[in-house]
Protein backbone atom coordinates (compact mmCIF):
# COMPACT_ATOMS: atom_id res chain seq x y z
CA UNK A 1 0.00 0.00 0.00
CA UNK A 2 1.38 3.39 -0.66
CA UNK A 3 3.17 4.63 1.93
CA UNK A 4 0.83 7.78 3.37
CA UNK A 5 -1.94 5.18 3.05
CA UNK A 6 -0.52 2.80 5.33
CA UNK A 7 0.38 5.83 7.98
CA UNK A 8 -3.61 6.45 7.87
CA UNK A 9 -4.67 2.73 8.01
CA UNK A 10 -2.50 2.90 11.18
CA UNK A 11 -4.10 5.23 12.90
CA UNK A 12 -7.50 3.77 12.09
CA UNK A 13 -9.06 1.59 15.07
CA UNK A 14 -10.82 -1.74 14.59
CA UNK A 15 -14.39 -1.35 13.52
CA UNK A 16 -14.63 2.04 13.15
CA UNK A 17 -16.58 4.26 10.72
CA UNK A 18 -14.45 5.63 8.38
CA UNK A 19 -15.26 8.21 5.51
CA UNK A 20 -12.57 8.78 2.61
CA UNK A 21 -13.49 11.28 0.70
CA UNK A 22 -11.97 11.06 -2.66
CA UNK A 23 -11.02 7.68 -2.58
CA UNK A 24 -9.80 6.50 -5.99
CA UNK A 25 -9.63 3.07 -6.47
CA UNK A 26 -10.52 2.32 -2.82
CA UNK A 27 -7.17 0.73 -1.82
CA UNK A 28 -7.63 2.62 1.69
CA UNK A 29 -10.78 1.35 2.59
CA UNK A 30 -10.14 -2.11 0.85
CA UNK A 31 -7.46 -2.54 3.60
CA UNK A 32 -9.52 -1.43 5.95
CA UNK A 33 -12.19 -3.64 5.67
CA UNK A 34 -10.25 -6.14 5.11
CA UNK A 35 -7.90 -6.26 7.75
CA UNK A 36 -9.86 -3.73 10.36
CA UNK A 37 -13.58 -4.87 9.83
CA UNK A 38 -14.43 -1.00 9.42
CA UNK A 39 -17.42 0.40 8.76
CA UNK A 40 -16.36 2.38 5.29
CA UNK A 41 -17.39 4.64 2.91
CA UNK A 42 -15.37 6.04 -0.16
CA UNK A 43 -16.90 9.42 -1.66
CA UNK A 44 -15.14 9.65 -5.90
CA UNK A 45 -16.92 10.83 -8.83
CA UNK A 46 -14.49 9.00 -11.26
CA UNK A 47 -16.35 6.46 -13.21
CA UNK A 48 -13.38 3.74 -13.62
CA UNK A 49 -12.68 4.27 -10.13
CA UNK A 50 -16.10 3.65 -9.07
CA UNK A 51 -15.99 0.68 -10.95
CA UNK A 52 -12.88 -0.74 -9.58
CA UNK A 53 -14.04 -0.48 -5.67
CA UNK A 54 -17.55 -1.78 -6.80
CA UNK A 55 -15.35 -4.75 -8.22
CA UNK A 56 -13.63 -4.86 -4.92
CA UNK A 57 -16.30 -4.49 -3.00
CA UNK A 58 -15.52 -1.29 -1.14
CA UNK A 59 -18.56 0.94 -0.65
CA UNK A 60 -18.37 3.94 -3.09
CA UNK A 61 -20.75 6.14 -3.41
CA UNK A 62 -20.89 8.48 -6.50
CA UNK A 63 -20.66 12.09 -4.41
CA UNK A 64 -18.74 15.56 -5.90
CA UNK A 65 -16.72 16.75 -3.03
CA UNK A 66 -17.89 20.11 -4.10
CA UNK A 67 -21.42 20.10 -3.07
CA UNK A 68 -20.15 19.64 0.15
CA UNK A 69 -21.17 16.96 2.81
CA UNK A 70 -24.83 18.20 3.94
CA UNK A 71 -26.35 14.47 3.59
CA UNK A 72 -24.23 13.49 6.26
CA UNK A 73 -24.54 13.94 9.97
CA UNK A 74 -22.60 15.38 12.80
CA UNK A 75 -20.06 13.14 14.17
CA UNK A 76 -21.50 10.15 11.79
CA UNK A 77 -17.74 8.92 11.12
CA UNK A 78 -15.32 8.13 13.51
CA UNK A 79 -12.64 8.83 11.36
CA UNK A 80 -12.72 10.98 7.41
CA UNK A 81 -10.00 11.22 5.86
CA UNK A 82 -8.76 13.21 2.46
CA UNK A 83 -5.66 12.32 0.64
CA UNK A 84 -4.60 14.79 -2.04
CA UNK A 85 -7.77 16.14 -3.06
CA UNK A 86 -7.86 19.60 -0.88
CA UNK A 87 -5.91 21.87 -3.39
CA UNK A 88 -8.22 20.30 -5.93
CA UNK A 89 -11.72 21.02 -4.35
CA UNK A 90 -13.60 24.57 -5.01
CA UNK A 91 -14.04 25.73 -1.25
CA UNK A 92 -11.46 23.87 0.98
CA UNK A 93 -12.29 25.69 4.63
CA UNK A 94 -15.71 24.98 3.97
CA UNK A 95 -15.14 21.48 3.34
CA UNK A 96 -12.12 20.86 6.11
CA UNK A 97 -14.88 22.39 8.61
CA UNK A 98 -17.52 19.60 6.99
CA UNK A 99 -15.37 16.93 7.51
CA UNK A 100 -14.71 18.30 11.42
CA UNK A 101 -18.23 18.43 11.52
CA UNK A 102 -18.87 15.01 10.29
CA UNK A 103 -16.11 13.04 11.75
CA UNK A 104 -14.68 13.04 15.40
CA UNK A 105 -11.16 13.46 14.01
CA UNK A 106 -9.87 13.58 10.60
CA UNK A 107 -6.75 13.06 8.13
CA UNK A 108 -5.78 15.64 5.46
CA UNK A 109 -2.73 15.23 3.27
CA UNK A 110 -1.46 17.16 0.30
CA UNK A 111 1.39 18.13 -1.67
CA UNK A 112 3.61 21.77 0.11
CA UNK A 113 3.37 24.59 -2.65
CA UNK A 114 6.17 25.68 -0.85
CA UNK A 115 8.39 23.27 -1.37
CA UNK A 116 11.76 24.01 -2.56
CA UNK A 117 11.94 22.70 -6.42
CA UNK A 118 8.46 24.63 -6.82
CA UNK A 119 10.05 27.97 -4.50
CA UNK A 120 13.18 27.52 -7.81
CA UNK A 121 10.88 27.11 -10.31
CA UNK A 122 8.81 30.15 -9.52
CA UNK A 123 11.90 32.14 -8.21
CA UNK A 124 14.52 31.47 -10.68
CA UNK A 125 12.49 30.92 -13.94
CA UNK A 126 9.92 32.64 -13.53
CA UNK A 127 7.14 30.03 -13.98
CA UNK A 128 4.39 28.17 -12.33
CA UNK A 129 6.01 25.07 -10.58
CA UNK A 130 5.07 21.70 -12.71
CA UNK A 131 6.76 19.00 -10.43
CA UNK A 132 5.91 15.05 -10.25
CA UNK A 133 3.21 15.71 -7.32
CA UNK A 134 1.59 18.57 -9.22
CA UNK A 135 2.51 17.54 -12.83
CA UNK A 136 0.03 19.56 -14.83
CA UNK A 137 0.36 22.82 -16.24
CA UNK A 138 -1.08 26.10 -15.34
CA UNK A 139 -3.81 26.38 -17.58
CA UNK A 140 -5.47 22.45 -16.93
CA UNK A 141 -4.40 21.77 -13.54
CA UNK A 142 -7.41 20.50 -11.60
CA UNK A 143 -5.40 21.91 -8.62
CA UNK A 144 -7.04 25.06 -8.10
CA UNK A 145 -6.23 25.87 -4.53
CA UNK A 146 -2.95 25.12 -3.89
CA UNK A 147 -1.31 26.08 -0.44
CA UNK A 148 1.49 25.68 1.58
CA UNK A 149 2.16 23.94 5.10
CA UNK A 150 2.46 27.57 6.66
CA UNK A 151 -0.73 28.63 4.58
CA UNK A 152 -2.84 25.02 6.26
CA UNK A 153 -1.62 26.29 9.09
CA UNK A 154 -2.84 29.37 9.17
CA UNK A 155 -5.89 28.45 8.48
CA UNK A 156 -6.21 25.63 11.23
CA UNK A 157 -5.31 28.57 13.89
CA UNK A 158 -8.22 30.67 12.32
CA UNK A 159 -10.42 28.30 12.42
CA UNK A 160 -9.67 26.92 15.88
CA UNK A 161 -9.05 24.00 14.44
CA UNK A 162 -6.71 21.32 16.52
CA UNK A 163 -3.66 19.89 15.05
CA UNK A 164 -3.04 16.79 16.58
CA UNK A 165 -0.24 15.76 14.66
CA UNK A 166 1.94 16.45 11.52
CA UNK A 167 4.11 14.23 9.60
CA UNK A 168 6.02 15.52 6.70
CA UNK A 169 7.56 13.36 4.01
CA UNK A 170 9.28 13.34 0.70
CA UNK A 171 7.95 12.13 -2.40
CA UNK A 172 8.24 8.54 -1.23
CA UNK A 173 6.13 8.99 1.58
CA UNK A 174 9.08 8.74 3.59
CA UNK A 175 9.78 10.77 7.00
CA UNK A 176 13.59 12.58 6.61
CA UNK A 177 15.61 14.06 9.60
CA UNK A 178 16.80 16.72 7.34
CA UNK A 179 13.09 17.76 6.14
CA UNK A 180 11.92 18.53 10.27
CA UNK A 181 14.62 20.92 9.88
CA UNK A 182 12.49 23.40 7.61
CA UNK A 183 9.36 21.09 6.61
CA UNK A 184 8.03 23.63 4.50
CA UNK A 185 10.97 24.63 2.57
CA UNK A 186 11.76 20.38 2.15
CA UNK A 187 8.64 18.73 2.93
CA UNK A 188 7.03 17.26 -0.46
CA UNK A 189 3.87 15.65 1.12
CA UNK A 190 2.05 16.84 4.70
CA UNK A 191 0.00 14.70 6.68
CA UNK A 192 -2.50 16.73 9.69
CA UNK A 193 -4.28 14.92 11.78
CA UNK A 194 -6.47 17.07 12.86
CA UNK A 195 -9.77 17.04 15.81
CA UNK A 196 -12.07 19.63 16.54
CA UNK A 197 -11.14 22.60 19.21
CA UNK A 198 -12.15 22.70 22.39
CA UNK A 199 -14.51 25.23 22.02
CA UNK A 200 -16.19 23.91 18.91
CA UNK B 1 -30.05 -15.25 -36.84
CA UNK B 2 -30.37 -11.53 -37.52
CA UNK B 3 -28.05 -9.11 -35.79
CA UNK B 4 -30.35 -8.84 -32.51
CA UNK B 5 -30.62 -12.61 -32.11
CA UNK B 6 -26.52 -12.65 -31.65
CA UNK B 7 -25.51 -13.20 -27.96
CA UNK B 8 -29.15 -14.16 -27.15
CA UNK B 9 -30.47 -16.89 -25.07
CA UNK B 10 -32.63 -18.04 -28.46
CA UNK B 11 -35.93 -19.50 -27.52
CA UNK B 12 -37.33 -19.07 -24.27
CA UNK B 13 -40.14 -20.25 -23.02
CA UNK B 14 -42.56 -19.43 -20.40
CA UNK B 15 -43.53 -21.84 -17.12
CA UNK B 16 -46.19 -22.00 -14.77
CA UNK B 17 -46.15 -21.97 -11.10
CA UNK B 18 -49.40 -22.30 -8.81
CA UNK B 19 -49.56 -21.85 -5.65
CA UNK B 20 -52.79 -24.28 -3.89
CA UNK B 21 -53.11 -22.68 -0.18
CA UNK B 22 -54.73 -19.59 0.54
CA UNK B 23 -52.13 -16.18 0.25
CA UNK B 24 -53.69 -13.61 2.69
CA UNK B 25 -52.77 -9.92 0.92
CA UNK B 26 -51.36 -6.89 3.21
CA UNK B 27 -54.97 -5.18 3.01
CA UNK B 28 -56.56 -8.26 4.83
CA UNK B 29 -57.95 -9.98 1.93
CA UNK B 30 -57.30 -13.42 0.53
CA UNK B 31 -56.40 -15.28 -2.39
CA UNK B 32 -57.17 -19.08 -2.11
CA UNK B 33 -54.85 -19.30 -5.01
CA UNK B 34 -52.85 -17.60 -7.67
CA UNK B 35 -50.70 -18.64 -10.29
CA UNK B 36 -47.46 -16.74 -11.23
CA UNK B 37 -45.65 -17.28 -15.07
CA UNK B 38 -42.19 -17.04 -15.42
CA UNK B 39 -39.20 -17.50 -17.43
CA UNK B 40 -35.75 -18.81 -16.48
CA UNK B 41 -32.57 -18.18 -17.93
CA UNK B 42 -29.07 -20.39 -17.92
CA UNK B 43 -28.77 -23.23 -15.47
CA UNK B 44 -29.26 -23.37 -11.88
CA UNK B 45 -26.38 -24.92 -10.33
CA UNK B 46 -26.22 -27.58 -8.14
CA UNK B 47 -26.01 -26.09 -4.71
CA UNK B 48 -28.67 -23.70 -5.91
CA UNK B 49 -26.49 -20.63 -5.25
CA UNK B 50 -26.37 -18.78 -8.10
CA UNK B 51 -29.96 -17.20 -8.82
CA UNK B 52 -30.68 -13.62 -9.27
CA UNK B 53 -33.74 -12.73 -9.17
CA UNK B 54 -35.19 -10.02 -12.04
CA UNK B 55 -38.47 -7.83 -10.55
CA UNK B 56 -40.28 -6.03 -13.33
CA UNK B 57 -41.26 -2.05 -13.20
CA UNK B 58 -45.37 -0.65 -13.72
CA UNK B 59 -45.50 -2.27 -17.77
CA UNK B 60 -43.41 -5.03 -17.09
CA UNK B 61 -43.39 -8.85 -17.29
CA UNK B 62 -42.26 -12.12 -16.92
CA UNK B 63 -40.55 -12.11 -20.45
CA UNK B 64 -37.41 -10.38 -19.96
CA UNK B 65 -35.13 -11.78 -22.38
CA UNK B 66 -34.62 -13.92 -25.50
CA UNK B 67 -37.19 -15.03 -27.71
CA UNK B 68 -40.66 -16.62 -27.66
CA UNK B 69 -40.40 -17.32 -31.06
CA UNK B 70 -37.35 -16.92 -34.02
CA UNK B 71 -39.88 -14.76 -36.26
CA UNK B 72 -40.34 -12.53 -33.19
CA UNK B 73 -39.62 -9.06 -33.89
CA UNK B 74 -38.59 -7.72 -30.57
CA UNK B 75 -36.62 -10.07 -27.77
CA UNK B 76 -37.71 -9.50 -23.95
CA UNK B 77 -37.52 -6.09 -22.44
CA UNK B 78 -34.28 -6.41 -20.79
CA UNK B 79 -32.17 -8.61 -23.82
CA UNK B 80 -29.79 -5.87 -23.91
CA UNK B 81 -28.71 -6.82 -20.00
CA UNK B 82 -29.76 -10.69 -19.89
CA UNK B 83 -28.18 -13.18 -21.64
CA UNK B 84 -24.46 -15.38 -22.49
CA UNK B 85 -22.08 -12.78 -21.81
CA UNK B 86 -24.29 -9.84 -20.92
CA UNK B 87 -23.77 -7.97 -17.92
CA UNK B 88 -26.45 -10.44 -16.17
CA UNK B 89 -24.51 -13.55 -17.77
CA UNK B 90 -26.63 -16.24 -18.23
CA UNK B 91 -23.32 -17.94 -18.54
CA UNK B 92 -22.66 -17.82 -15.05
CA UNK B 93 -26.22 -17.13 -13.52
CA UNK B 94 -29.90 -18.81 -13.12
CA UNK B 95 -32.24 -15.87 -14.04
CA UNK B 96 -35.91 -15.83 -12.83
CA UNK B 97 -38.19 -13.45 -14.27
CA UNK B 98 -41.50 -13.51 -13.29
CA UNK B 99 -45.16 -11.45 -14.19
CA UNK B 100 -46.25 -10.41 -10.80
CA UNK B 101 -49.25 -10.67 -8.80
CA UNK B 102 -52.21 -8.56 -10.49
CA UNK B 103 -50.07 -8.49 -14.32
CA UNK B 104 -51.84 -9.08 -17.51
CA UNK B 105 -49.28 -11.58 -18.88
CA UNK B 106 -50.44 -14.64 -17.14
CA UNK B 107 -50.05 -14.30 -13.68
CA UNK B 108 -53.20 -13.97 -11.37
CA UNK B 109 -54.21 -10.90 -11.98
CA UNK B 110 -57.90 -8.82 -12.71
CA UNK B 111 -58.62 -10.58 -15.73
CA UNK B 112 -58.16 -14.36 -14.03
CA UNK B 113 -61.29 -15.85 -13.28
CA UNK B 114 -62.35 -15.18 -9.43
CA UNK B 115 -62.72 -18.89 -8.07
CA UNK B 116 -65.45 -17.34 -5.42
CA UNK B 117 -67.76 -15.94 -8.51
CA UNK B 118 -66.74 -18.07 -11.14
CA UNK B 119 -66.32 -14.66 -13.27
CA UNK B 120 -63.20 -12.98 -13.93
CA UNK B 121 -62.01 -10.18 -11.21
CA UNK B 122 -61.70 -7.25 -12.91
CA UNK B 123 -61.72 -4.29 -10.24
CA UNK B 124 -62.27 -6.55 -7.69
CA UNK B 125 -58.98 -7.95 -7.81
CA UNK B 126 -57.55 -6.91 -4.34
CA UNK B 127 -55.07 -4.03 -4.39
CA UNK B 128 -51.76 -5.72 -3.96
CA UNK B 129 -48.53 -3.95 -2.55
CA UNK B 130 -44.93 -3.98 -3.23
CA UNK B 131 -44.53 -6.47 -0.15
CA UNK B 132 -47.78 -8.81 -1.19
CA UNK B 133 -45.23 -9.19 -4.78
CA UNK B 134 -42.17 -10.09 -2.62
CA UNK B 135 -44.08 -12.44 -0.46
CA UNK B 136 -45.39 -14.42 -3.91
CA UNK B 137 -41.98 -14.54 -5.21
CA UNK B 138 -40.49 -16.17 -2.49
CA UNK B 139 -42.94 -18.91 -2.95
CA UNK B 140 -41.59 -19.16 -5.93
CA UNK B 141 -38.09 -19.27 -4.44
CA UNK B 142 -39.16 -22.23 -2.08
CA UNK B 143 -41.17 -24.02 -5.32
CA UNK B 144 -37.65 -24.12 -7.46
CA UNK B 145 -35.94 -24.22 -4.20
CA UNK B 146 -33.54 -21.44 -4.34
CA UNK B 147 -32.85 -20.41 -0.49
CA UNK B 148 -30.88 -17.53 -1.32
CA UNK B 149 -30.41 -15.23 -4.05
CA UNK B 150 -27.11 -13.79 -4.98
CA UNK B 151 -29.11 -10.63 -6.48
CA UNK B 152 -32.61 -9.14 -6.79
CA UNK B 153 -32.69 -6.85 -9.53
CA UNK B 154 -34.94 -4.49 -10.43
CA UNK B 155 -35.45 -1.11 -12.11
CA UNK B 156 -37.80 1.75 -11.53
CA UNK B 157 -40.60 -0.20 -9.39
CA UNK B 158 -38.69 -2.85 -9.69
CA UNK B 159 -35.98 -1.62 -7.51
CA UNK B 160 -38.52 -1.36 -4.77
CA UNK B 161 -39.43 -4.81 -4.87
CA UNK B 162 -35.62 -5.17 -4.36
CA UNK B 163 -35.28 -2.91 -1.95
CA UNK B 164 -38.36 -4.59 -0.17
CA UNK B 165 -36.65 -8.29 -0.38
CA UNK B 166 -34.09 -6.57 1.70
CA UNK B 167 -36.31 -5.52 4.87
CA UNK B 168 -38.08 -8.72 4.52
CA UNK B 169 -36.04 -11.69 3.53
CA UNK B 170 -32.70 -9.96 4.07
CA UNK B 171 -31.21 -13.89 4.94
CA UNK B 172 -32.52 -14.46 1.38
CA UNK B 173 -30.63 -11.86 -0.84
CA UNK B 174 -26.87 -11.68 -0.30
CA UNK B 175 -26.82 -8.75 -2.64
CA UNK B 176 -29.79 -5.72 -4.31
CA UNK B 177 -29.70 -3.73 -7.34
CA UNK B 178 -32.04 -0.63 -6.94
CA UNK B 179 -31.86 0.99 -10.45
CA UNK B 180 -33.88 4.41 -11.31
CA UNK B 181 -35.71 3.76 -8.03
CA UNK B 182 -37.10 5.67 -4.71
CA UNK B 183 -38.05 4.40 -1.61
CA UNK B 184 -40.94 6.51 -1.65
CA UNK B 185 -42.63 8.32 -5.01
CA UNK B 186 -42.70 12.00 -4.71
CA UNK B 187 -46.31 14.20 -4.93
CA UNK B 188 -45.34 14.97 -8.47
CA UNK B 189 -44.53 11.25 -9.29
CA UNK B 190 -47.79 10.56 -7.43
CA UNK B 191 -49.97 13.18 -9.48
CA UNK B 192 -48.76 12.02 -12.97
CA UNK B 193 -49.82 8.30 -11.59
CA UNK B 194 -53.01 10.08 -11.05
CA UNK B 195 -53.47 11.83 -14.19
CA UNK B 196 -53.05 8.56 -15.88
CA UNK B 197 -55.55 6.68 -13.71
CA UNK B 198 -58.04 9.71 -14.32
CA UNK B 199 -57.64 9.18 -18.35
CA UNK B 200 -58.28 5.31 -17.76
CA UNK B 201 -61.39 5.39 -15.07
CA UNK B 202 -63.03 8.33 -16.86
CA UNK B 203 -62.68 6.92 -20.42
CA UNK B 204 -66.66 6.07 -21.15
CA UNK B 205 -65.73 2.26 -22.24
CA UNK B 206 -63.81 1.38 -18.65
CA UNK B 207 -67.34 0.38 -17.58
CA UNK B 208 -66.32 0.92 -13.76
CA UNK B 209 -63.27 -1.75 -14.21
CA UNK B 210 -66.15 -3.99 -15.87
CA UNK B 211 -65.05 -3.24 -19.51
CA UNK B 212 -64.54 -6.88 -20.53
CA UNK B 213 -68.39 -7.82 -19.64
CA UNK B 214 -69.34 -5.44 -21.74
CA UNK B 215 -66.92 -6.61 -24.71
CA UNK B 216 -65.34 -3.29 -24.72
CA UNK B 217 -61.81 -1.53 -23.67
CA UNK B 218 -60.94 1.89 -22.44
CA UNK B 219 -58.55 2.32 -25.40
CA UNK B 220 -58.35 6.32 -25.27
CA UNK B 221 -57.70 6.37 -21.62
CA UNK B 222 -55.34 3.67 -21.62
CA UNK B 223 -53.42 5.60 -24.72
CA UNK B 224 -53.61 8.83 -23.06
CA UNK B 225 -52.40 7.12 -19.64
CA UNK B 226 -49.13 5.65 -21.85
CA UNK B 227 -48.52 8.65 -23.41
CA UNK B 228 -48.18 11.05 -20.44
CA UNK B 229 -45.94 7.93 -18.71
CA UNK B 230 -43.77 7.70 -22.42
CA UNK B 231 -43.37 11.91 -21.73
CA UNK B 232 -41.79 11.34 -18.15
CA UNK B 233 -39.77 8.67 -19.12
CA UNK B 234 -37.92 10.48 -21.58
CA UNK B 235 -35.73 13.90 -20.83
CA UNK B 236 -36.22 17.43 -22.88
CA UNK B 237 -32.59 16.68 -24.24
CA UNK B 238 -33.62 12.79 -25.11
CA UNK B 239 -36.62 13.83 -26.69
CA UNK B 240 -35.08 16.55 -28.49
CA UNK B 241 -32.24 14.34 -30.26
CA UNK B 242 -34.66 11.63 -30.88
CA UNK B 243 -37.57 13.69 -32.61
CA UNK B 244 -36.36 17.19 -32.22
CA UNK B 245 -39.24 19.05 -34.46
CA UNK B 246 -39.24 16.67 -37.40
CA UNK B 247 -42.44 16.08 -39.19
CA UNK B 248 -43.28 12.53 -40.32
CA UNK B 249 -46.56 13.95 -42.36
CA UNK B 250 -47.92 16.64 -44.20
CA UNK B 251 -46.13 20.09 -44.32
CA UNK B 252 -46.26 23.71 -42.78
CA UNK B 253 -46.82 25.10 -46.32
CA UNK B 254 -50.52 23.60 -46.59
CA UNK B 255 -51.23 24.58 -42.84
CA UNK B 256 -52.71 21.64 -41.85
CA UNK B 257 -52.02 18.27 -40.58
CA UNK B 258 -48.81 18.40 -39.73
CA UNK B 259 -47.85 15.19 -37.59
CA UNK B 260 -44.67 15.58 -35.59
CA UNK B 261 -42.16 12.86 -34.98
CA UNK B 262 -42.68 12.72 -31.45
CA UNK B 263 -46.82 12.66 -31.32
CA UNK B 264 -46.61 9.94 -34.35
CA UNK B 265 -44.03 8.42 -31.43
CA UNK B 266 -46.71 8.99 -28.78
CA UNK B 267 -49.51 7.79 -30.90
CA UNK B 268 -47.33 4.68 -31.68
CA UNK B 269 -47.13 3.57 -28.27
CA UNK B 270 -50.35 4.13 -26.73
CA UNK B 271 -52.21 2.60 -29.38
CA UNK B 272 -49.88 -0.85 -29.12
CA UNK B 273 -49.97 -0.49 -25.05
CA UNK B 274 -53.77 -0.80 -25.53
CA UNK B 275 -53.35 -3.89 -27.10
CA UNK B 276 -51.04 -5.62 -24.93
CA UNK B 277 -51.81 -3.82 -21.11
CA UNK B 278 -54.64 -4.24 -18.85
CA UNK B 279 -56.01 -0.90 -17.61
CA UNK B 280 -56.66 -2.63 -13.75
CA UNK B 281 -54.05 -3.75 -14.00
CA UNK B 282 -52.12 -0.23 -15.35
CA UNK B 283 -54.47 0.61 -12.27
CA UNK B 284 -53.08 -1.62 -9.83
CA UNK B 285 -49.55 -1.12 -10.75
CA UNK B 286 -49.62 2.13 -9.82
CA UNK B 287 -51.56 2.63 -6.92
CA UNK B 288 -48.80 -0.22 -6.00
CA UNK B 289 -46.31 2.56 -6.77
CA UNK B 290 -48.08 5.20 -5.47
CA UNK B 291 -48.11 3.26 -1.79
CA UNK B 292 -44.80 2.15 -1.45
CA UNK B 293 -43.01 3.23 1.27
CA UNK B 294 -41.04 0.97 3.33
CA UNK B 295 -40.44 3.64 6.05
CA UNK B 296 -44.14 4.62 6.78
CA UNK B 297 -43.98 1.69 9.33
CA UNK B 298 -41.03 3.17 11.16
CA UNK B 299 -42.42 6.61 11.61
CA UNK B 300 -41.29 7.81 8.12
CA UNK B 301 -37.66 6.82 9.05
CA UNK B 302 -36.12 4.74 6.07
CA UNK B 303 -32.39 4.54 8.12
CA UNK B 304 -34.83 2.60 10.39
CA UNK B 305 -36.65 0.93 8.03
CA UNK B 306 -33.32 -0.91 6.77
CA UNK B 307 -31.66 -1.04 10.01
CA UNK B 308 -32.33 -5.23 9.98
CA UNK B 309 -31.19 -6.06 6.41
CA UNK B 310 -27.92 -7.70 6.08
CA UNK B 311 -28.21 -7.20 2.19
CA UNK B 312 -25.40 -5.27 -0.06
CA UNK B 313 -26.74 -3.16 -1.99
CA UNK B 314 -25.76 -1.10 -5.38
CA UNK B 315 -27.87 1.96 -6.11
CA UNK B 316 -28.05 3.45 -9.63
CA UNK B 317 -29.39 6.08 -11.15
CA UNK B 318 -29.28 8.33 -14.18
CA UNK B 319 -28.32 11.75 -14.88
CA UNK B 320 -31.70 12.84 -16.99
CA UNK B 321 -34.05 11.09 -14.93
CA UNK B 322 -36.33 13.24 -13.59
CA UNK B 323 -39.35 11.04 -12.95
CA UNK B 324 -36.85 9.03 -10.43
CA UNK B 325 -33.75 11.46 -10.05
CA UNK B 326 -30.72 10.98 -8.90
CA UNK B 327 -31.78 12.73 -5.47
CA UNK B 328 -34.29 9.73 -4.84
CA UNK B 329 -31.38 7.23 -5.09
CA UNK B 330 -29.63 9.34 -2.95
CA UNK B 331 -31.96 9.08 -0.32
CA UNK B 332 -31.60 5.68 -0.22
CA UNK B 333 -27.64 5.65 -0.50
CA UNK B 334 -27.45 8.33 2.64
CA UNK B 335 -30.36 5.99 5.19
CA UNK B 336 -28.37 2.47 3.82
CA UNK B 337 -25.02 4.63 5.10
CA UNK B 338 -26.69 5.97 8.40
CA UNK B 339 -27.72 2.06 8.71
CA UNK B 340 -24.32 1.37 8.84
CA UNK B 341 -25.19 -0.93 5.81
CA UNK B 342 -22.81 -1.99 2.59
CA UNK B 343 -23.84 0.31 -0.26
CA UNK B 344 -22.27 1.36 -3.67
CA UNK B 345 -23.78 4.11 -5.72
CA UNK B 346 -23.30 5.65 -9.49
CA UNK B 347 -24.76 8.15 -10.78
CA UNK B 348 -24.75 7.08 -14.81
CA UNK B 349 -24.36 10.22 -17.32
CA UNK B 350 -27.35 9.83 -20.03
CA UNK B 351 -29.41 11.84 -21.53
CA UNK B 352 -32.35 9.20 -22.24
CA UNK B 353 -34.46 9.86 -19.17
CA UNK B 354 -36.10 7.14 -16.76
CA UNK B 355 -35.87 4.50 -19.74
CA UNK B 356 -32.22 4.47 -19.79
CA UNK B 357 -32.25 1.66 -16.86
CA UNK B 358 -33.62 -0.74 -20.10
CA UNK B 359 -30.59 0.62 -22.50
CA UNK B 360 -27.25 -1.04 -22.50
CA UNK B 361 -24.99 2.16 -21.03
CA UNK B 362 -21.76 0.81 -21.26
CA UNK B 363 -20.85 2.04 -17.88
CA UNK B 364 -24.08 1.34 -16.49
CA UNK B 365 -23.36 -2.25 -17.53
CA UNK B 366 -19.86 -2.27 -16.70
CA UNK B 367 -20.64 -1.78 -13.02
CA UNK B 368 -23.65 -3.76 -12.82
CA UNK B 369 -21.45 -6.83 -14.43
CA UNK B 370 -18.17 -5.82 -11.66
CA UNK B 371 -21.45 -5.54 -8.88
CA UNK B 372 -22.49 -8.84 -9.75
CA UNK B 373 -20.00 -10.65 -10.36
CA UNK B 374 -18.27 -9.48 -7.10
CA UNK B 375 -21.54 -10.04 -5.22
CA UNK B 376 -21.36 -14.06 -5.91
CA UNK B 377 -17.48 -14.25 -5.45
CA UNK B 378 -18.45 -12.97 -2.03
CA UNK B 379 -21.09 -15.30 -1.64
CA UNK B 380 -19.03 -18.18 -2.64
CA UNK B 381 -16.74 -17.50 -0.03
CA UNK B 382 -19.14 -17.02 2.76
CA UNK B 383 -20.55 -20.64 1.89
CA UNK B 384 -17.06 -22.43 1.57
CA UNK B 385 -15.72 -20.74 4.36
CA UNK B 386 -19.02 -21.82 6.41
CA UNK B 387 -18.76 -25.43 4.88
CA UNK B 388 -15.40 -25.46 6.57
CA UNK B 389 -16.19 -24.54 9.67
CA UNK B 390 -19.10 -26.40 9.80
CA UNK B 391 -16.39 -29.78 8.53
CA UNK B 392 -14.11 -28.31 11.66
CA UNK B 393 -17.23 -28.83 13.94
CA UNK B 394 -17.92 -32.49 12.97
Amino acid sequence: MRGDLELIAGLINPGARVLDLGCGEGELLNHLQRDKRVNGYGLDRDAENIRTCVSKGVNVIEQDLDQGLDNFAKDSFDMVVMTDALQAVKEPRQLVRDMLRVGEECIVTFPNFAHWRCRAQLALKGVMPVSEQLPHSWFDTPNIHLCTFADFEQLCKTESINIIQRRVVDANHQEKAFINWAPNFFGTYAFYRLGKSACS
Amino acid sequence: MTQSKANSLGVVEPRRYQHNSEFWLQNGEQLHEYELVFETYGTLNADKSNAILICHALSGHHHAAGFHALDDAKPGWWDACIGPGKCIDTDQFFVLSLNNLGGCHGSTGPNSIDPNTGEIFGPSFPNVVVKDWVASQAHLADHLGIKKFVAVVGGSLGGMQAMQWSIDFPERVYAAVLIASAAKLSAQNIAFNEIARQAITTDEDYCSGNYQQFDKNPEKGLMLARMVGHVTYLSEDGMKTKFGRDVKSGNFAQGADVEFQVESYLHYQGRAFTQYFDANTYLLMTRALDYFDPAREFDGDLTRALEQTTTKFLVLSFSTDWRFSPERSQEIVDALIRARKNVASAIIESEHGHDSFLLPINRYTKILSAFLQRSYAELEDISRSSQTTQGDLS
